[in-house]
């Protein structure tokens, strides 16, 4: 435990670190390093720690952005108001969403989710949304400023609000996946029946388990939108949701500082796939992908916590 | 509600269950004297795990009334069952596989625990308090069933016999009234049939539970029970103390598959 905490502080040291230490541009991907962090964690909490698998959590992504730009564009919207404001949104699009879903499990519930998915974009573009989505040219926003005066110039400022909002976000999911809410989640994902005559309401806490989920991942989509300072239909694509299931399976299901690892995965793994092969850098980030489960096959945070406790039995 | 002592804990009365063309449960009716040990028995497929599927709601009765403690009991949900005070293991095992054994237990007591989704994410104190009561809770049955040194082991790595006793933990967990065990003795060689048996009665008397064992081990039932009542084909055949159920010639027929 003692070691745990030291490690934290450590982390958090680095973290405040890092941005003076690297280019701005570095910093904007170490920016959508800590957002995919929080979309990974809410995507785990459902997937790895509930059971319920999901191939469209990009579109609670799209809907956080979403939600934050146009409360920025249309109503004036200062910055930090619109990220809690996109989480409840989402909060109750995914509880509402989990609701039918109780009704699927495993393939079934890939496909529905994959519906949602795929849907997304298209709804972002129908046109008589078109007034608040800006239809296919999407919304541009602008970058907020650190406040009070604090020399920080923007992309930093943004990074440590990121920053402060996911140790908030890692907090929350951390007290909420390791007491009695944590403990029923992963029973009902290992024993259903046995999880209902131990009294847990496996229908209200799978459907509460998506809308906590959809929350986390809005959030991420809210902060996203604020670092890129664009939305538009075309960038939440399936291919999101997707990368976010390799993100928690390469950095480990079931488990909260797997989020991060994902995160850098997906981050960093596709511009190193880029400069070994213009050509083909997806296929490059397959093989890389392959290898990580192929080496790790409970992610990395697996392979840490095997690591570690074969240190300490020696 | 009035609850006379006189009153029986479980009361079932014509339940009948049909799978497809199957007849499972064809109009039994028993009641279970509150403190008492009852033994369930009956060759293969009599419909013993059936029946705790009804009163544990897993399955809906297609004929029939199950009443605990004075209340109808098929108007209530599967997830309130353990509230009201019914615990249970399961035949073929249902434990968490992924937790510890102190995890599982835990579980156990959720239905005597409070501290939503908020209270747990914000660690509000009453939430702090009751997964310290939980903990506590839970090494209390573990040591009660001599099992505290293995408390942090994952589950999925004991061997079958523990892993029932881990499951019967984790139903004492929920603090039960009445507590229904399908075959907590497979597994078990003959001196640790023995001691099951010790340790059931202990339990009875320490936790003033009612009890409702299905077993095949027939000196188990027979050295513990204090009534038994005997299914076949889904039909009461036989219902009485002990030394008259084992000779009655239904059952001797029943088990000799004539
Ligand atoms: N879910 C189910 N679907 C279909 N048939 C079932 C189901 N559950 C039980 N049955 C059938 O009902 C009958 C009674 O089964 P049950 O499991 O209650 O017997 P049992 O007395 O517990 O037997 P055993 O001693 O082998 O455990 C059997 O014929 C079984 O095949
Ligand atoms: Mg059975």
């Amino acid at each position: 435990m003692r070691g745990r905490i030291l490690f934290l502080g450590v982390l958090i040291v680095v973290a405040c670190a890092l941005p003076f230490l690297v280019s701005s541009y570095r910093t904007f991907q170490l920016t959508l390093v800590l957002v995919y962090a929080i979309a990974l964690l809410g995507l785990n909490i459902l997937t790895g720690y509930n059971g319920q698998i999901s191939l469209g959590h990009g579109a609670f992504y799209a809907l956080g952005a979403y939600c934050a730009a146009i409360l920025i564009d249309k109503a004036g919207a200062p910055y930090w108001a619109v990220v809690p404001a996109a989480g409840g949104v989402c909060l109750v699009a995914g509880f509402l969403f989990g609701l039918p879903a109780l009704r699927l499990e495993g393939l079934y519930l890939a496909l529905a989710t994959f519906a949602l998915g795929v849907a997304m974009p298209q709804l972002l573009k129908y046109h008589h949304l078109e007034k608040w989505t800006g239809g296919v040219q999407g919304i541009v926003i602008a970058k907020p400023e650190a406040p009070f005066g604090i020399p920080l110039e923007a992309d930093r400022w943004l990074y440590f609000f990121t920053l402060a909002v996911t140790l908030i976000m890692f907090v929350l999911g951390w007290n909420l996946l390791r007491g009695r809410i944590g403990r029923a989640l992963v029973a009902i994902r290992d024993q259903h029946t046995a999880s209902e005559a131990m009294g847990i309401h496996n229908a209200l806490y799978k459907s509460l388990a998506f809308g906590v989920s959809a929350m986390f991942t809005g959030v991420a989509g809210a902060l996203g939108a604020l670092a890129v300072q664009f939305v538009a239909p075309d960038s939440f694509g399936v291919f999101l949701s997707i990368v976010f299931l390799v993100g928690i399976v390469v950095g480990g299901l079931a488990s909260i500082s797997g989020a991060l690892y994902g995160a850098l995965f997906i981050q960093f793994i596709p511009n190193i796939a880029d400069e070994i092969s213009k050509a083909a850098p997806w296929a490059i980030f397959g093989v890389f992908m392959i290898g990580f489960v192929y080496l790790m096959p409970t992610g990395v945070a697996g392979a840490i916590r095997l690591l570690l406790t074969r240190r300490r039995a020696q | 509600m009035v609850q006379s002592e006189a009153q029986p804990l479980l009361r079932v009365k014509d339940v009948a269950v049909h799978f497809g063309g199957i007849v499972a449960l064809d109009g039994v009716s028993f009641e279970v004297a509150r403190g008492r040990i009852v033994g369930l028995i009956g060759p293969n497929g009599a419909g013993k795990t059936t029946l705790f599927n009804c009163v544990s709601r897993l399955y809906d009765c297609d004929r029939g009334e199950i009443a605990f403690d004075g209340g109808s009991l098929l108007a209530v949900p599967r997830h309130r069952v353990a509230a009201l005070g019914i615990g249970r293991t399961f035949q073929n095992l249902a434990l968490f596989r992924s937790m510890s054994v102190l995890d599982n237990v835990m579980v156990g007591y959720h239905c005597r625990s409070r501290g939503g989704f908020l209270a747990n994410a914000l660690r509000l104190p009453h939430a702090v308090r009751a997964e310290r009561r939980t903990a506590a809770k839970a090494r209390e049955v573990l040591a009660l069933l001599g099992l505290g040194a293995l408390a942090a082991k994952p589950v999925a790595e004991l061997p079958f016999g523990t892993q029932k006793r881990v499951e019967l933990a984790r139903a004492l967990a929920s603090e039960p009234k009445l507590l229904l065990l399908d075959e907590p003795a497979s597994g078990l060689n003959h001196e640790e049939v023995g001691e099951l048996g010790a340790l059931i009665r202990e339990l009875r008397e320490r936790l003033q539970l009612t009890i409702l064992l299905v077993e095949h081990h027939m000196s188990l039932v027979m050295g513990i029970a204090d009534w038994v009542v005997a299914l076949n084909f889904g039909r009461r055949i036989a219902e009485g103390a002990p030394h008259e159920v084992r000779l009655h010639p239904e059952l001797v027929r029943a088990y000799l598959g004539g």
